[in-house]
């Protein structure tokens, strides 16, 4: 059994804030491949929580949970008090809209232009609005990524870079409380990472999101997070701020420092 | 052995949980009209040329390889009933399904294959759209109406093409062409030919659906999936056409 070290942490004012999300004994394989073994982690309201890890060692299982694209094994997965793996769909998809996820590769809807990718979730989950309202919530979602002049473009003709913003847009156009990012820096140069970094920030400043950022970006976690966990087949060794963690006794937790 | 009896076994499940979830979701709203209109443009407008030049070509070359035969007999004048009656019972519907099975089922399965892969299925799932209702449903609701109505249409040109390969060796009028061809169709000849199609286009909806709703994580699996849809949805219409073909036979 490996025990987690915990390191001081940065943002010592969260500590007094209710977890939004409670994870609890997390336990997940495929066929005979036990990915999660045990997961116990918490994430405070307005913290953003990057989740190291080698690959393969099921950081990616673990956010995929949350929303319930993966069925855990075994394991409590509170998000806003709500156990999610004792819901029926249709409850769970009342908990997804809170929850915004940006995919490692954007998962822009091919066939749509950018407008279209932005109006698909929210005329299914806002079907009051007018057209003008629906337009302005695209606006207002693709201004905050700075993507405003892209809006009628195909997802084929963005680069890298675009694509994660305009995939981060769709996710804000509901008006998530928590986002959870899938290695958002991953393939793209140092510039458009520390951009994608700096925007994570920013919208955590502008709507008031908790996040976890999955990410091998060392750049990436040690802008955007306020506290750090590291994965190591399947449990959580190592927690705490970028700065203890890099003067870690451990020489395995040091190395993602290097 | 036991392990390939056991994966078909599993896949005849699935198959069958995923037609069932077709049945359970159709009449459910909310009901995604536009995306079923869109479909329907894709698959049915889409195909008509396709499916009007095959049809026109199986008229015409089934009249000028029947004839020999027929003259043999001095049974000439029957040809224009022969070849409406073999195309609408049994030619046109089978080709066409074949054709929108080369041409729809793949095309749906390379798709929803590539979503499936690039995870646009699961940002569908995240953001709590249901997307076999978005994708599936309307998929298949547009290939079970869409098939029929190009059948219907290659029945037509089909008999064009007839008259076409009749006028070459012989001097027929429009006219006497198509009266003889209606005077030789019963009510018998149509309807149960016409209710087999909408089954072809079931199947090469869901088969196409299914194949891309599954597929493995990989670009490899987008061409499997593609090239799959089209074996098991040929495949499909056969055996269904078989069974069509023996209930007409044991009812009427």
């Amino acid at each position: 059994m490996i025990q987690t070290q915990t390191y001081t942490i940065k943002h010592t004012a969260a500590g007094s804030i209710k977890p939004v999300i409670n994870i609890k004994g997390l336990h997940k394989s495929f066929e005979n491949t036990q990915i999660l073994k045990g997961v116990d982690l918490n994430v405070k309201k307005g913290e953003n929580l990057v989740v190291l890890g080698k690959s393969g060692s099921g950081k990616s299982v673990l956010i995929k949970c949350l929303v319930g694209l993966v069925t855990a094994d075994q394991g409590e997965l509170k998000v806003f008090d709500t156990d999610i793996t004792k819901l029926n769909n249709h409850q769970l998809n009342t908990i997804r809209i809170k929850i915004g996820f940006l995919f490692q590769n954007s998962a822009l809807y091919d066939s749509m232009t950018v407008r279209d990718n932005l109006s698909f979730p929210l005329k299914r989950h806002s079907k009051k609005l007018t057209n003008k309202e629906v337009e302005d919530s695209i606006i207002e979602a693709l201004e905050s990524v700075g993507l405003k002049k892209a809006i009628d473009k195909m997802p084929s003709e963005l680069s890298g870079g675009m694509r994660k913003r305009v995939g981060l847009a769709r996710t804000l156009i509901l008006r998530p409380e928590i986002i959870l990012y899938d290695e958002p820096t991953t393939g793209l140069d140092t510039i458009t990472s520390r951009e994608i970094s700096e925007l994570i920030l920013s919208i955590q400043k502008q709507y008031k999101t908790t996040s976890i950022i999955i990410t091998h970006d060392m750049a990436c976690a040690k802008l955007t997070g306020d506290r750090l966990v590291i994965l190591k087949d399947g449990v959580m060794v190592a927690e705490g701020s970028y700065e203890a963690l890099e003067k870690s006794n451990d020489s395995w937790v040091r190395s993602f420092f290097i | 052995m036991v392990i390939s009896l056991k994966n078909g076994f599993a896949e005849a499940g699935n198959v069958t949980l995923f037609t069932a979830r077709f049945f359970r979701e159709v009449f459910k709203p909310p009901y995604e009209l536009k995306e079923f209109i869109r479909q329907c443009y894709t698959i049915g407008y889409k195909s008509i040329p396709l499916v009007a030049i095959t049809g026109f070509i199986m008229g015409l070359v089934l009249t000028i390889q029947s004839r020999p035969t027929l003259a043999e007999f001095g049974a000439e004048s029957w040809l224009p009933g022969m070849v409406a009656l073999s195309l609408i019972r049994e030619i046109a519907p089978v080709i066409t399904a074949l054709i929108c099975a080369g041409k729809i089922s793949s095309g749906i399965g390379a798709e929803l294959g590539s979503m499936k892969v690039t995870e646009q299925i699961d940002a569908m799932e995240v953001s709590a759209i249901n997307p076999y209702k978005y994708l599936v449903v309307t998929r298949v609701m547009a290939t079970t109406l869409m098939v029929p109505l190009l059948v219907v249409l290659a029945d037509g040109v089909g008999i064009l093409g007839g008259f076409a390969g009749i006028n070459i060796h012989s001097d027929v009028t429009f006219y006497r062409y198509f009266s003889q061809v209606l005077s030789s169709l019963e009510f018998l000849d149509i309807v149960p030919a016409t209710i087999k199609t909408f089954f072809f286009g079931f199947f090469i909806g869901l088969i196409g659906c299914y194949k891309g709703f599954t597929a493995a994580n990989g670009t490899e699996s987008v061409g499997k999936a593609a090239n799959s849809a089209v074996v098991t949805a040929s495949l499909a219409i056969f055996i269904i056409d078989m069974m069509a073909v023996q209930l007409t036979d044991l009812f009427f």
